[in-house]
């Protein structure tokens, strides 16, 4: 069954408060190497046909309209596995 | 005069908001997610809560249910509508109104009363106060935290869209200390603290005058009801 990867990360210039905090947790424990974190989101979207590119335009859509919200997140990418 | 309040899978403030209308002196009409019917309403609360248990982002699979469809008709055709906190996120996440949510800046949920200052006493829901007030109601959220473009904040601070500011204190981060903000024609206004819990003495904020005394929230139901008037 094919999947198709999206990955979401909040936009750069925005503050990511959950990452900040991992980020702080990393530095407590010592991990001073580390400079930043930031977290994002990984859908995966199974179906059950081959894939082909009016499913993959579908998909793409589908991560810019329901999956992100543009005003705070980026679509970063996109593949099949 | 009849003002819709929509229940989502989630919805927790849905009661309080119609109690709300009807303290005002309306009729409260309880509408349903899945239905493509506002029953005649001649405006619309969103309501608090945590539709979908905020999964994915705050409101946005609420922004795809159903009766949006209606909703957004019905804003673009002018009918008052208002977004309380959960409500807000969905009327954000539907681009009914500009700007986007993220988690408060500080992680944690918050819940306090909050001064505001009224910036735009002219919408569909402020109209009842004038420019500059302070008020104070209760506000109770974990992604709260208003961010928009540089451009869009320059927009729409430019067009009177910023409708409620925090005062004293920034609770969750919101860019430009932004509480609530309204469509350009000013009929969809969305705000994260919570004007129905501060409509009945005895269950509002504290004020000087009692405990739990304050009404401030009154006023942005009787605002619609005296747009609706005309």
């Amino acid at each position: 069954m094919p999947t198709i990867v999206v990955e979401v990360m909040p936009k750069a210039e925005l503050l990511d408060p959950q990452g900040k905090a991992v980020a702080g947790a990393l530095a407590r424990l010592g991990k001073t190497e580390f400079s930043g974190v930031r977290i994002g989101k990984r859908f995966e979207v199974t179906v059950d046909r081959p894939v082909d590119d009016a499913l993959l335009a579908e998909v793409r859509e589908l991560a810019a309209d329901i999956f992100s919200n543009s005003v705070i997140e980026d679509v970063v990418s996109l593949t099949v596995l | 005069m009849r003002i819709g309040v929509v229940t989502f899978p989630g919805s927790l403030d849905d009661r309080d908001a119609q109690r709300a209308v009807t303290l005002a002196g309306a009729t409260p009409v309880a509408l349903w997610h899945g239905d493509h019917d506002l029953q005649g309403v001649d405006a619309i609360i969103l309501p608090g809560g945590f539709s979908y248990g905020d999964y994915l982002r705050a409101g946005a699979i609420a922004s795809h249910s159903p009766i949006m469809a209606e909703v957004i008709d019905a804003a673009g055709k002018g009918v008052p509508v208002l977004g309380i906190c959960n409500g807000f996120q969905t009327l954000a996440e539907a681009r009914l109104v500009p700007g986007a949510h993220t988690r408060n800046a500080n992680q944690q949920f918050i819940r306090r009363d909050q001064k505001l200052r009224v910036e735009n006493a002219s919408t569909d829901w402020t109209n009842a106060f004038e420019a500059g007030d302070e008020i104070v109601i209760p506000m109770k959220n974990a992604d709260g935290r208003f961010v928009a473009d540089a451009e869009t904040l320059k927009r729409i601070e430019g067009e009177g869209q910023v409708v409620f500011r925090y005062l004293e204190v920034n609770p969750n981060g919101s860019l430009n200390d932004i509480a609530g903000v309204s469509n350009e024609r000013g009929n969809v206004v969305g705000l994260m603290p919570h004007p129905e819990h501060a409509v009945e003495p005895g269950f509002g904020p504290d004020t000087d005058v009692a405990m739990r005394s304050g009404v401030d929230g009154l006023a942005f139901f009787a605002s619609a009801i005296s747009t609706l008037v005309g």
